[in-house]
């Protein structure tokens, strides 16, 4: 069980890492590489929990995360991306050591403001929710500090697996029904905001968020 | 004996099954034209179905199912009783005319139009077989969401004109209110049962709930106000007059027939199979309500110059008779008058089914007219009878049943709904027995109306001359569409005629209904009523009728027997031969826009005396307009211009916005 236990704090912390470094990482290739090893860590996380509750469904859940995240909606932005013809992120609002301090800021609160959720089971701790907590800040960051929708996008796709993974990690899951509902969130939402993009950059000719918000008024 | 156990849902499915195979089939006619003429009969043959399977259900036992279709662990759950059966036929045998009327009007029109109809028409029809069918509340609300959100698409067919925009929104925007109260009533219920008792949302898990009579209530008001939401009860109507008239012709059918009705299934499934025995109150109210509607229908209708929202009024009047029916039956429960509610029942369900079949005959050959003409304003067409005379013979059938014309259908449940408030002697509170006999006065009132509304839609388009020199140049409509008309007209005279055939396919849900919470209490009043009295009986009605029509012959006889009678040449009071002179929409319904100022919202503009070019105009609206619509409108309006000010432009501010309130709970969180 330690060791169990010790396995899933290593992909917890990983987990982290890959959302640090998708909040420093500007070159969009990139991004949709971390995000699907954020999928994959996210993955194969529910599946060692899956492990060490034996439960059926949190096995189903894995293999429709690890098809989602690790093939399927890279595969979609990669194509995108390449439709798009967009490779780079422009210079975000604030330099990256200091987004990177506030992302440390963010961790530490996260972990304050996890202390008080009690965990059932021994597998998972607190210290697994701070993390999950963490991370969502950490995406949300990363959507206000990008200019291009893009990439704001995957922010909003890495907000999403921190919210499975704070389920996991806080309630083994929730129910099947739900997780369902939000895999199908996910490609229907990645359909529909692809179809936006190109009517975006019909119609402004880029997809900076700033050229959209001028024509606000 | 249960020869038909399986018979039903079988042929169930195998609709089911057709009109998904024909939605989606529909988008490719455009590749294989040759599939397009059949795509809409094959819908027809489904909804021949669909009546065949409420038919055997109204005299089988009830039958359960449970489908595999819904999700792992949460099956959708089917139930054919008697109310359902009903409610089948009359959506069946309804849906067969508007699918004929279908077939035809998909020739006239261009590209992605009629694709697209028989796409969400019959996704329409589908999850309208789903909602007669629910037997829990999950599977019913999505039923019920598929269907509004279809209905939605298929009002706002013509998308690309504002007004009908403006319309779709207003009806989905009511649906929306209506749902969230729906969902609202099966939550509270579904709280009350036994905690974590597994299907605890099936119907009969929520008729085993035995809420307290105050948690009863509430969910009854909210059940009401969703499922009067969609049929259209004051003040929730707005959407009809609005909908209907942007809505293609044979859409205004389905909704003004079939739809609503839905609304009306709803409310009797809810208030008398679920929940336990009706307190009075919830009888009072709807009574009211309903009778209240009715009054407000009619009088609009009267001053409506577009020929489709005048119908539509003239279903928000018919849906109110059709709730004052039930609120009545609702009080009869409520003081265990059995047999008097089965009555109310009776006469609330007949005038469901003859209000889908004649509304759709109407709202059908509407479409014709508009087909034909290109026009809905009253004060542009007439003289229509020359130009298409079967559609104006079978619209006669339709306008005569409506205003309550013996011996077709309209007369007999206005008369069953007369008797039923007049047995309301027999309530055992002194001021509801001397009080609510009187409402047979506003019925009789709302009666007369609806047959002088008639008698203006009909004159104005059909008869006299052609007001518009463009519109004299109208053709009659296709065979199939004047087939739909037939099949409609053929049923209101088969209703008016053979009222025993069609009280032996109501009695079974009226029983159902009644039966299913009144309570018996001792020496039970009803009984010695009996609702054999109440029963129209055709043939003595015939009898006078023919009296007069040989009466008649025989004094023209008699005159012409006197020889040719020689007079001077009248010319008809018209000294001038022009189509301008006739009677006007307006002009018909001045009358009863001067008696009834004080319902209706008028804004006038008269000339001057010494005005150059005199102009007079005159625009009604719905008081509910000014009164509730606008306000809250205003309200809203005005929230979000404070809240929008204080919006900073830039999406990434707004993001901090919500990254700063997460934080912000986080850090208040205890």
């Amino acid at each position: 069980m330690t060791t169990l236990a010790s396995a899933i704090h290593l992909l917890a912390a990983l987990f982290l890492l890959a959302a640090f470094a998708m909040l420093s990482q500007r070159r969009l290739a990139n991004l949709i590489t971390l995000y699907a090893w954020q999928g994959a860590i996210l993955a194969s996380c529910i599946a060692l929990a899956a492990y060490a509750t034996g439960s059926a469904h949190l096995y189903a859940s894995a293999l429709l995360n690890a098809l989602l995240k690790i093939l399927l909606v890279p595969a979609l932005l990669r194509s995108l991306a390449r439709r798009l013809d967009v490779q780079w992120d422009r210079e975000s609002l604030v330099q990256i050591p200091t987004v990177m301090l506030i992302g440390l800021g963010l961790v530490i609160f996260a972990f304050n403001a996890a202390l008080p959720i009690a965990v059932p089971g021994a597998a998972i701790n607190h210290a697994t929710v701070g993390i999950a907590l963490a991370a969502l800040l950490l995406s949300l960051l990363m959507m206000i500090l990008r200019a291009t929708a893009l990439s704001q996008v995957i922010g909003f796709l890495a907000l999403e697996n921190s919210l499975i993974f704070a389920a996991t990690s806080v309630t083994y899951g929730m129910p099947m029904v739900i997780e369902f509902g939000i895999a199908l969130d996910v490609i229907v939402g990645i359909f529909i905001l692809g179809v936006f993009f190109f009517h975006i950059r019909e119609q402004f000719d880029s997809l900076n968020i700033d050229r959209i918000e001028g024509h606000h008024e | 004996m249960n020869v038909s156990i399986g018979l039903p849902w079988g042929l169930i499915l195998s609709a089911l099954v057709l009109w998904s195979a024909l939605a989606f089939a529909s988008p490719f006619t455009v590749r294989f034209p040759r599939i397009a003429p059949f795509i809409f009969p094959l819908g027809a043959v489904g909804a021949l179905c669909v009546a065949t399977a409420g038919l055997l259900a109204l005299h089988g036992p009830p039958v359960a199912t449970i489908s595999p279709l819904g999700l792992p662990g949460l099956p959708f759950h089917g139930r054919l009783d008697a109310l359902s059966g009903f409610f089948l036929i009359l959506f069946g045998l309804t849906t067969v005319a508007i699918s004929l009327d279908l077939a035809g009007y998909r020739r006239h029109e261009h590209y992605p139009t009629a694709e697209r109809i028989g796409a969400q028409y019959h996704i329409l029809l589908a999850s309208l077989t789903l909602v007669f069918v629910a037997a829990d509340s999950y599977s019913f609300m999505i039923a019920w969401e598929a269907m509004a959100l279809s209905s939605y698409l298929l009002v706002i067919t013509d998308h690309l004109s504002g007004a009908t925009r403006r319309a779709g929104f207003l009806y989905l925007l009511i649906e929306h209110v209506g749902a969230l109260a729906l969902l609202a009533a099966f939550a509270i219920l579904i709280a009350q049962g036994p905690a974590g008792a597994p299907l605890s949302f099936t119907f009969t898990a929520l008729h085993a709930a035995h809420p307290d009579a105050a948690v009863a209530g509430l969910v009854f008001i909210l059940a009401f106000l969703g499922f009067g939401a969609k049929a259209g009860l004051i003040p929730l109507h707005v959407w009809l007059p609005q909908a209907h008239p942007v809505a293609p012709s044979p859409i205004s059918a389905l909704l003004s027939s079939v739809l609503l009705k839905v609304g009306i299934y709803g409310l009797l499934r809810v208030a008398f199979i679920i929940l336990p025995t009706p307190a009075p109150w919830w009888g009072l109210t709807t009574l009211s309500i309903g009778l209240m509607t009715a009054l407000l229908g009619a009088l609009s209708s009267a001053v409506q110059n577009d020929m489709k929202r005048l119908l539509a009024y003239s279903s928000v009047e018919n849906i109110g008779l059709i709730t004052a029916g039930i609120g009545l039956a609702l009080l009869f429960s409520a003081y265990g008058l059995k047999a008097l509610a089965t009555l109310a029942l009776i006469a609330a369900l007949y005038h469901c089914l003859n209000h889908a079949f004649f509304k759709g005959l109407l709202f059908l050959g509407t479409g014709s007219v508009l087909h034909a003409t290109g026009e809905r304003r009253l004060s542009r067409l007439g003289g229509l009878i020359h130009r298409m005379p079967q559609t104006a013979l079978l619209m006669l059938i339709g306008t005569l049943a409506i205003a309550g014309v013996p011996p077709l259908n309209g007369f007999v449940s206005e008369w069953l709904t007369l008797q039923a408030f007049l047995k309301a002697t027999a309530l055992p509170r002194p001021y509801l027995a001397m009080g609510i006999p009187l409402g047979a006065a506003l019925t009789a009132l709302v009666a007369g109306l609806a047959g002088y509304v008639m008698v203006k839609f009909y004159g104005i388009v059909f008869l006299g001359r052609p007001r518009d020199a463009q519109r004299a140049q109208a053709r009659e409509s296709g065979r199939l569409e004047r087939a739909g008309l037939g099949l409609l007209a053929l049923l209101c005279l088969l209703a008016g005629v053979w009222p025993a055939g069609v009280i032996a396919l109501i009695r079974p849900a009226a029983h159902l209904l009644s039966g299913a919470n009144a309570m018996i209490t001792t020496g039970d009043l009803g009984a010695r009523v009996g609702v054999g009295h109440a029963t129209y009986v055709p043939w003595v009605l015939w009898i006078a009728l023919g009296a007069i029509a040989l009466a008649a012959i025989l004094i023209l006889r008699v005159r012409a027997a006197r020889g040719a009678r020689r007079v001077p040449v009248w010319n008809c009071g018209h000294p001038l031969a022009s189509a301008r002179i006739q009677d006007t929409a307006e002009g018909f319904g001045q009358p009863i826009r001067d008696v009834f100022a004080a319902f209706l919202a008028m804004r006038r503009h008269r000339p001057a005396q010494d005005d150059r070019v005199p102009r007079y105009a005159s625009t009604i609206e719905d008081r509910f307009w000014q009164g509730l619509y606008q306000p809250a409108a205003r309200g809203f309006a005005l929230l979000f211009a404070a809240t929008a000010t204080r919006q900073p432009r830039r999406i990434a501010i707004s993001l901090l916005g919500v990254l700063m309130t997460l934080i912000g709970l986080l850090v208040l969180a205890p």
